[in-house]
């Protein structure tokens, strides 16, 4: 793969949040303005840029049984960071942002890429991976805020975007929670329609504990755990014959 | 007398006017992907309410006896997620151990915890909001009895929805937020039950 598919392929064609259905709760959540989406975007990013270099540095020395917990101490150091920078600098967006900010330690996107990119190939292509990601999370965060914003309450960045001069008012819904579930499906369906895609069931993988169940469905962690029961049983068995 | 108001308060705001999925927005994607079925969003709710009671009643002391007299209470982040991801794998030994017959039923559904944000945001949001311990283990009840109930009801809902004709590109996920969004738009009528119950 090219480096230019690597940093393009998460803007458009594999977008986490319209495509991959990847980190949809802080879409939903931090969507009310088109600000408030694009601070979550770029301080997102920021964990993700750093985490997924140093993820990919790291790659040969992490031992392979302990990888999850070091990513997740890795990625929540950042997060960390990127709170009290924000706090420091940008407190109103700290207050709007609430605990959402801390939650991209937990977010799915971040996760995700952590462990089915960062860790198999070469600082540079991570990079360039957790760019073009981290820039179409933003996109997607921004379009959805963009959209509530305009017709939740008429502004667009804080600008009035002209509903009083057509003697329309907003409607109020788009900034509660229902009228965010509704945009995020709108949009999500539009994209489908455009790019002629199948669409996507909801599945195991738009599951953030994903990568932590290794990608095992309910059904086949049940039959994991019942041969694991089983072995342990005839295990019980075998050291009271002996 | 106070203290039993504000239990119910918490309970009434946890389950109905402040739900996790429908106006918090955490634990969307357990909420997308289990609740297909009833009775993986029966497991599922179950499995979060108890992580979330142990889970609080795990990070409360250790913020308030040790991250807050030491003043690195930013540090709040790296240390509640590794506690949460140890106590599952924890509560999981446990289980399998002494338990089996529960283990078979929600050991499935607590490997999906580490990562899932409504814990996270259950164990930081009781720190925010400065709840004593009663009240948060009683919150953090609340906010899993609230995950419950709308997991199973929805589950409801997407069974109806799956057997009817809906355009292709809206199919899946696209329809699955529409529901959501009415669903929610549902529970905003409980807005003001606290205020007029006891006139605050």
């Amino acid at each position: 793969m090219s480096s230019l598919t690597n940093f393009t392929k998460g803007i458009i064609k594999e977008n986490p949040v319209f495509v991959m259905l990847l980190g949809l709760c802080p879409s939903l959540a931090v969507s009310t303005m088109a600000q408030n989406g694009l601070g979550m975007g770029i301080a997102t990013t920021a964990v993700f840029l750093c985490s997924n270099l140093l993820i990919s540095l790291l790659r040969n020395v992490i031992p392979e049984t302990v990888r999850l917990p070091c990513y997740i101490v890795i990625i929540s150091g950042f997060v960390t960071l990127v709170t009290i920078l924000v706090r420091t600098f940008v407190p109103d967006l700290y207050n709007s942002l609430g605990i959402f900010l801390s939650l991209i330690a937990v977010n799915c996107i971040v996760f995700g890429r952590a462990e089915g990119f960062a860790n198999k190939n070469k600082p540079w292509s991570s990079i360039l991976d957790a760019l073009g990601m981290g820039i179409g999370f933003t996109l997607a965060l921004v379009m959805v805020g963009s959209v509530r914003e305009i017709l939740g309450a008429g502004k667009w960045f804080g600008r009035e975007v002209g509903f009083d001069v057509l003697g329309v008012e907003p409607m109020m819904i788009f900034a509660f929670p229902a009228g965010g579930f509704f945009t995020l499906g709108i949009l999500i369906a539009i994209i489908n329609r455009l790019m002629k895609k199948e669409p996507r069931e909801a599945g195991c993988d738009t599951c953030p504990g994903h990568s932590a169940c290794k990608g095992l469905d309910i059904g086949a962690a049940k039959t994991v755990i019942e041969s694991a029961q089983g072995e342990q049983k005839k295990q019980t068995k075998n050291q009271k014959e002996a | 007398m106070e203290i039993a108001r504000g239990l119910i308060i918490i309970l009434i705001t946890g389950v109905l006017t402040e739900n996790f999925i429908l106006s918090k927005f955490l634990g969307i994607c357990p909420f997308l992907g289990v609740s297909k079925k009833v009775s993986g969003s029966v497991g599922m709710g179950i499995a979060v309410i108890f992580v979330m009671v142990l889970g609080t009643a795990v990070t409360w002391p250790i913020y308030t006896f040790i991250l807050a007299p030491l003043n690195v209470e930013y540090m709040r982040t790296i240390a509640f997620i590794l506690i949460v991801a140890l106590f599952v794998q924890l509560i999981e030994m446990v289980l399998r151990r002494k338990m089996p017959l529960l283990y078979e039923s929600l050991g499935a559904y607590l490997a999906l915890m580490v990562t899932n944000c409504a814990i996270l945001g259950v164990t930081l949001l009781n720190i925010d909001l400065e709840y004593g311990f009663l009240y948060s283990i009683f919150n953090a009840f609340c906010a899993g009895l609230g995950f419950l109930m709308v997991m199973v009801i929805f589950s409801g809902v997407r069974g109806r929805v799956d057997r009817c004709d809906i355009p292709k590109a809206l199919s899946g996920i696209p329809i699955t937020f529409i529901a959501a969004s009415i669903m929610s738009l549902s529970f905003m009528g409980f807005a003001g039950l606290i205020e007029g119950i006891f006139g605050i």
